[in-house]
C-alpha cells in the first residue's frame, strides 16, 4: 500500500463560474459522502485537515501577496492523504471527487518512501 | 426488599465501595488483603444475619464490621501496619490509629482512583475489563467467565496476571491529576465502552447477566460524571450513548434470548425514561470544542430512537457515520454507513460502495450485500447470504440469515 496526496484545485475567482449558494450547499453532502466512502474503505492515510481559504503567497522578489492567487486563477481548495496500491487505484478514488463537477481538477502525487 | 435478596443486593452495591476504600488505603501491593477483608465481612453477614436476623441498618453494619476486621488485621500484622503508617502520612499524622474512612466522599474518591488504576494501559483492554468487573463491580469469577463465554481458569489467570502487572509497574492508587485525566481518560472510556458492548452485543444467552454488565458500565460512567474533574463532554456523550442503546434492551431480545432486529422491534417496549436521559446527557455533552467518537455514536443512537423512517433520519445517520469513519475506522461502522447510504442514495449506489469495502472475513459484509441485492438481483442476494451463513458462528445470526433467504425464495 502506498500513500498519495490528492490536491483539489479550481477557479475561485471568475464570477461567472462560481457555484450558487444552493449548489454549494448541495455539494456539501457530495463531499461528505465521498470522504466517508474513502474512510469506509480504511483508505484515509492521515486525519482530515481544514485549510484557511485566504492564505498568502511569497513571490520571486520576496514580496508577499494576500490570497492564494498568484498569476493563475486556480487555487488549492484542499488536500487529503489516502492509501492506495498504485496510481490506477488513486485515480479511481479521485474520479469520485465532487470538485470535478465544479470545473476543478485533482492532482495526484505518490509519496516517495526511503532514505534521501 | 425480600430478605433473601438483600444480601446479594448489598454485595453488588457495597462490595466495590468497601474494597475500593481499602485498596485506596492499602495500595496496589495489598489488593488481596483488601479483598480478603471485604469477603470476610460479607461472610460474617451471611452467617450472623441468618441466625440473628437482619440488622436495622445493614449497610452501616457492613461498614462497622469491615472497619473492625481491618483494625484487627492491622493489630495482628504490626509489620504491615507500620509500613502502612509510613506510607499513609496524612492519616498517621492525625492519630495513632489508621482511620478507615467509609464516608460518601472517600468512597467516591476511592472508586475514582480505582477506575484509573484498573483501566491502566499496562494491561490489555481484555484484562482491564475482567479486572474492572471483579474489583469495581463485585462480579465473581464464574459470572465473568459466563460473560466472556470462557471458563473460570482463564478468567482467574487473567485477573491475577493483571494484578501482578499493576504491582510490577508500581501503579499508585491515587486521585488522578488534571493532566492525568487528560492523558488517560480516553483509555478509561474505551474500557467502559467495551464493558458496555460486552453486555450489549455478547452472544451469551444469559440476558440478566448481559443487562448487569451494561448497568455496571453505566454506573461507572456515571461515577465519572458525578466527579467534577471527570465530568467532561466525552464522558456525558458516552453515557448518552449507553442510555440510548439500553433503552432498546427489552425490545431486542425475545423470551428465548434470541435477537430481534431493529426494524422488527416493538417500539412500545423501548424505555422512554432512558431515551430522555440519553437526550439529557447528549445536551450536556454538547459543550467545548472536542468532538469525540462518543458524540458521533450518541448522535447515531439518538436517531435510532426515532422509529419512523424519514429521509431526515437516514441523512443524519449517514453523515454521522461519515464523520465517525473519518475520525476512526472500524469495519462495523463501514458496514452500517453503507446501510445508511442505501437508505439515502438508493441500493444501487450502496452496492457499488459496499463491494469496495471488501471485508471478506466478515459475515456481516455478506449479510449487508445480501440485503442490498434483495429485490435488485435475488440470485446474488442468496449467494451472499449463503456466504454469510458459511462464516458466521453465532446461532442467532444464522437464524436471521436463513429467515432472509426464505423470504427471497417465497417471493
Amino acid at each position: 500500500m502506498n500513500e498519495f496526496v490528492l490536491i483539489f484545485r479550481r477557479d475561485y475567482i471568475t464570477k461567472e463560474t462560481q457555484p450558487s449558494p444552493q449548489e454549494l450547499q448541495d455539494s456539501l453532502k457530495l463531499w461528505q459522502d465521498w470522504l466517508g466512502g474513502i474512510a469506509a474503505q480504511d483508505k484515509l492515510a492521515k486525519p482530515l485537515q481544514r485549510w484557511d481559504g485566504e492564505g498568502k503567497i511569497v513571490t520571486t522578489n520576496k514580496s508577499v501577496i494576500n490570497g492564494p492567487y498568484a498569476e493563475i486563477k486556480e487555487a488549492i481548495g484542499g488536500l487529503i492523504m489516502i492509501k492506495a496500491t498504485d496510481y490506477d487505484e488513486a485515480v479511481a478514488i479521485a474520479n469520485g471527487c465532487p470538485i470535478l463537477d465544479q470545473g476543478g481538477n485533482v492532482e495526484i502525487r505518490m509519496a516517495v518512501t526511503g532514505t534521501y | 426488599m425480600e430478605e433473601s435478596q438483600l444480601l446479594p443486593h448489598l454485595f453488588r452495591t457495597e462490595y466495590r465501595k468497601i474494597v475500593s476504600v481499602l485498596c485506596y488505603l492499602f495500595g496496589i501491593d495489598n489488593i488481596e488483603i483488601a479483598e480478603d477483608i471485604t469477603n470476610d465481612t460479607f461472610l460474617a453477614a451471611t452467617e450472623l444475619w441468618s441466625v440473628k436476623g437482619i440488622p436495622e441498618n445493614p449497610t452501616a453494619w457492613l461498614y462497622t464490621v469491615a472497619k473492625n476486621k481491618t483494625k484487627n488485621y492491622l493489630k495482628r500484622n504490626s509489620v504491615f501496619e507500620q509500613k502502612l503508617s509510613v506510607e499513609i502520612k496524612h492519616t498517621a499524622n492525625k492519630s495513632e490509629e489508621i482511620e478507615i474512612d467509609l464516608s460518601v466522599k472517600n468512597i467516591n474518591d476511592s472508586q475514582l482512583a480505582m477506575i484509573f488504576t484498573v483501566c491502566n494501559p499496562a494491561n490489555s483492554t481484555e484484562a482491564q475489563i475482567a479486572l474492572a468487573l471483579n474489583l469495581l463491580c463485585g462480579f465473581g469469577i464464574q459470572e465473568i467467565a459466563d460473560g466472556f463465554l470462557t471458563n473460570k481458569e482463564v478468567i482467574y489467570k487473567r485477573i491475577n496476571r493483571a494484578k501482578e502487572k499493576l504491582k510490577e509497574a508500581n501503579i499508585k492508587i491515587e486521585q488522578p491529576t488534571i493532566s492525568e485525566i487528560n492523558n488517560r481518560l480516553e483509555t478509561v472510556l474505551t474500557t467502559l465502552y467495551l464493558l458496555f458492548s460486552e453486555g450489549y452485543y455478547s452472544t451469551s444467552q444469559n440476558t440478566i447477566l448481559r443487562k448487569d454488565l451494561c448497568a455496571e458500565a453505566m454506573r461507572l460512567t456515571f461515577l465519572l460524571i458525578e466527579n467534577p474533574t471527570t465530568n467532561l463532554p466525552a464522558v456525558n456523550a458516552l453515557l448518552s450513548l449507553m442510555c440510548f442503546h439500553s433503552s432498546r434492551f427489552d425490545a431486542r431480545i425475545n423470551e428465548n434470548g434470541e435477537t430481534i432486529l431493529y426494524q422488527d422491534q416493538d417500539e412500545t417496549l423501548w424505555n422512554q425514561e432512558l431515551i430522555e436521559k440519553g437526550q439529557l446527557y447528549l445536551v450536556k455533552a454538547s459543550t467545548g470544542n472536542n468532538l469525540s467518537k462518543y458524540h458521533l455514536e450518541a448522535g447515531i443512537a439518538y436517531w435510532h430512537t426515532q422509529k419512523e423512517d424519514t429521509p431526515e433520519k437516514w441523512q443524519n445517520i449517514l453523515q454521522l457515520y461519515n464523520r465517525l469513519l473519518i475520525l476512526e475506522y472500524s469495519p462495523i461502522a463501514a458496514l452500517n454507513r453503507t446501510f445508511a447510504l442505501a437508505k439515502t442514495n438508493g441500493k444501487k449506489e450502496a452496492i457499488i460502495e459496499a463491494e469496495k469495502l471488501n471485508l471478506t472475513n466478515n459475515p456481516f459484509y455478506y449479510s449487508l450485500l445480501g440485503n442490498l441485492y434483495t429485490d435488485i438481483d435475488n440470485k446474488k442476494a442468496i449467494e451472499n447470504f449463503e456466504k454469510a451463513l458459511q462464516i458466521t458462528n453465532s446461532p442467532a445470526d444464522k437464524a436471521t440469515i436463513i429467515k432472509n433467504i426464505n423470504l427471497i425464495i417465497r417471493k
